[in-house]
């Protein structure tokens, strides 16, 4: 109970002063705000050179997927590392491997629930056997088409990630883990960024800087170094969708079996 | 009073909504006992910032960061016309902010990420206390520590 009543002062006293500064803020929607316009009297925002030139130096219409893989490169770049830092977390807090595992062995009937044992589930099962590659196909035209509409790596990603839960939700965690093992997970989480990384460091073989994809026209054969920008933000958001996707199902797959990988919900 | 309404409250009234919002996920991490609840209010607060920075790229009558193909044929006849440093066709205001998008939609991803490796942790602590009650987990490390 003090606990509440000391919690309760705290926040209105925090809410108050947030609320007072709040009355400086720029108004809403407004086009001449300064992370809109910029400040007064300085350079203009960065966003509006986003808006004007980027499809003139990339040709790609998508502004959101040009900012996050071109111009802001290097902050997704780590971003997916903090995800994949994220994952390496995962394993080492929850991943129990005990070697006197027998793998063959029968797991323990309370927990082993696959489709054909529990016939309650013969029809939310084979549903979501249908939908899951139907939803794998609509996150792949997410992450490419990416660049076109509303979309890219971390969505599509997210989205193929889901698609494994609902078959391990649905059906069982053991068939989703043998078609999709921790192996396999565990180095497509790597591939993914050694994708982004690769391809920033392409660049740096001709005498360019990091990340610096318009030197990349002659691997993808473009005629200019826009186009090459465009292949290789497809290719770094293919990068991140992979690793997204990995660790996604890992944290799934740990948190729901306790680390042991076995059994779950 | 109106006039604090009309000058204050209306055209600031998103950043009071995340004001509220984020108050309710502070309270609840302070006061609420168990550890996944002070998840939720965790959750809860992550989700008025996002709010707040999305809704600082919103411009009046401007549309989604994509640059429709309406916009994108008469930019291709300009610049095939003049080179290519000529004056752009795409005029910014027509358009929302893409940079709070970008920084969100990493932030989101990143933040469940995070919220993974918080439910993990909740895991070890449970499996190792039997409890997920702040203040009953204090008293068995208490208890640890008075046994050495």
């Amino acid at each position: 109970m003090k606990a509440k009543i000391f919690a309760s002062i705290a926040v209105v006293i925090t809410g108050a002063i947030l609320l007072y500064a709040v009355i400086d803020f720029p108004d809403f929607g407004d086009p001449g705000s300064p992370p809109n316009a910029g400040v007064p009297g300085g350079a203009p925002a960065a966003s509006r050179y986003y808006i004007q030139n980027t499809y003139r130096d990339s040709k790609v219409p998508n502004l959101v997927t040009a900012v996050l893989a071109d111009y802001r490169g290097y902050d997704t770049m780590f971003e997916t590392v903090v995800i994949l830092t994220a994952g390496i977390s995962i394993f080492a807090i929850l991943r129990v491997v005990r070697r006197d595992d027998d793998p063959s062995a029968p797991e323990p009937v309370a927990s082993d629930r696959t489709i054909d044992g529990d016939h309650h589930r013969i029809i939310v099962g084979i549903t979501c056997r249908i939908a899951a590659p139907l939803i794998q196909i609509f996150a792949l035209y997410v992450v490419a088409h990416g660049h076109y509409s509303p979309g890219g790596g971390f969505q599509g990603g997210v989205m193929l990630g889901a698609s494994f839960i609902l078959l391990a939700l649905s059906g069982s965690l053991r068939e989703t883990l043998a078609r999709f093992s921790e192996r396999d997970y565990t180095r497509l989480a790597f591939v993914g960024i050694l994708i982004y990384a690769g391809l920033g460091l392409l660049p740096m073989w001709v005498g360019r800087n990091f990340l610096d994809y318009g030197a990349l026209s002659g691997l993808f054969m473009t005629k200019g170094e826009e186009m090459a920008r465009s292949h290789s933000m497809l290719g770094v958001e293919i990068g991140v969708a992979i690793t997204v996707m990995s660790i996604m199902f890992a944290m799934f797959a740990n948190l729901s079996t306790r680390g042991r990988l076995q059994g779950g919900l | 009073m109106q006039a604090f309404f009309q000058e204050a409250v209306i055209p600031h009234f998103n950043f009071w909504i995340y004001v509220v919002i984020m108050m309710i996920g502070l309270w609840s991490v302070i006061a609420k006992n168990n550890l996944v609840k002070k998840l939720i209010g965790l959750s809860i607060f992550q989700t008025a910032i996002l709010l707040l920075y999305v809704s600082l790229g919103v411009k009046e009558d401007a549309t989604i960061p994509v640059v429709e193909s309406g916009v994108l044929a008469a930019y291709k006849e300009t610049s095939a016309t003049t080179d290519k440093k000529a004056a752009p066709a795409i005029h910014p205001d027509r358009y929302a902010n893409p940079t709070p998008h970008v920084l969100m939609l990493t932030a989101i991803v990143v933040g469940v990420a995070t919220l993974g490796v918080a439910l993990a942790l909740t895991q070890m602590i449970y499996k190792d206390f039997g409890t997920l009650e702040e203040d009953e987990v204090l008293q068995k490390i208490k208890a640890l520590h008075e046994d050495v």
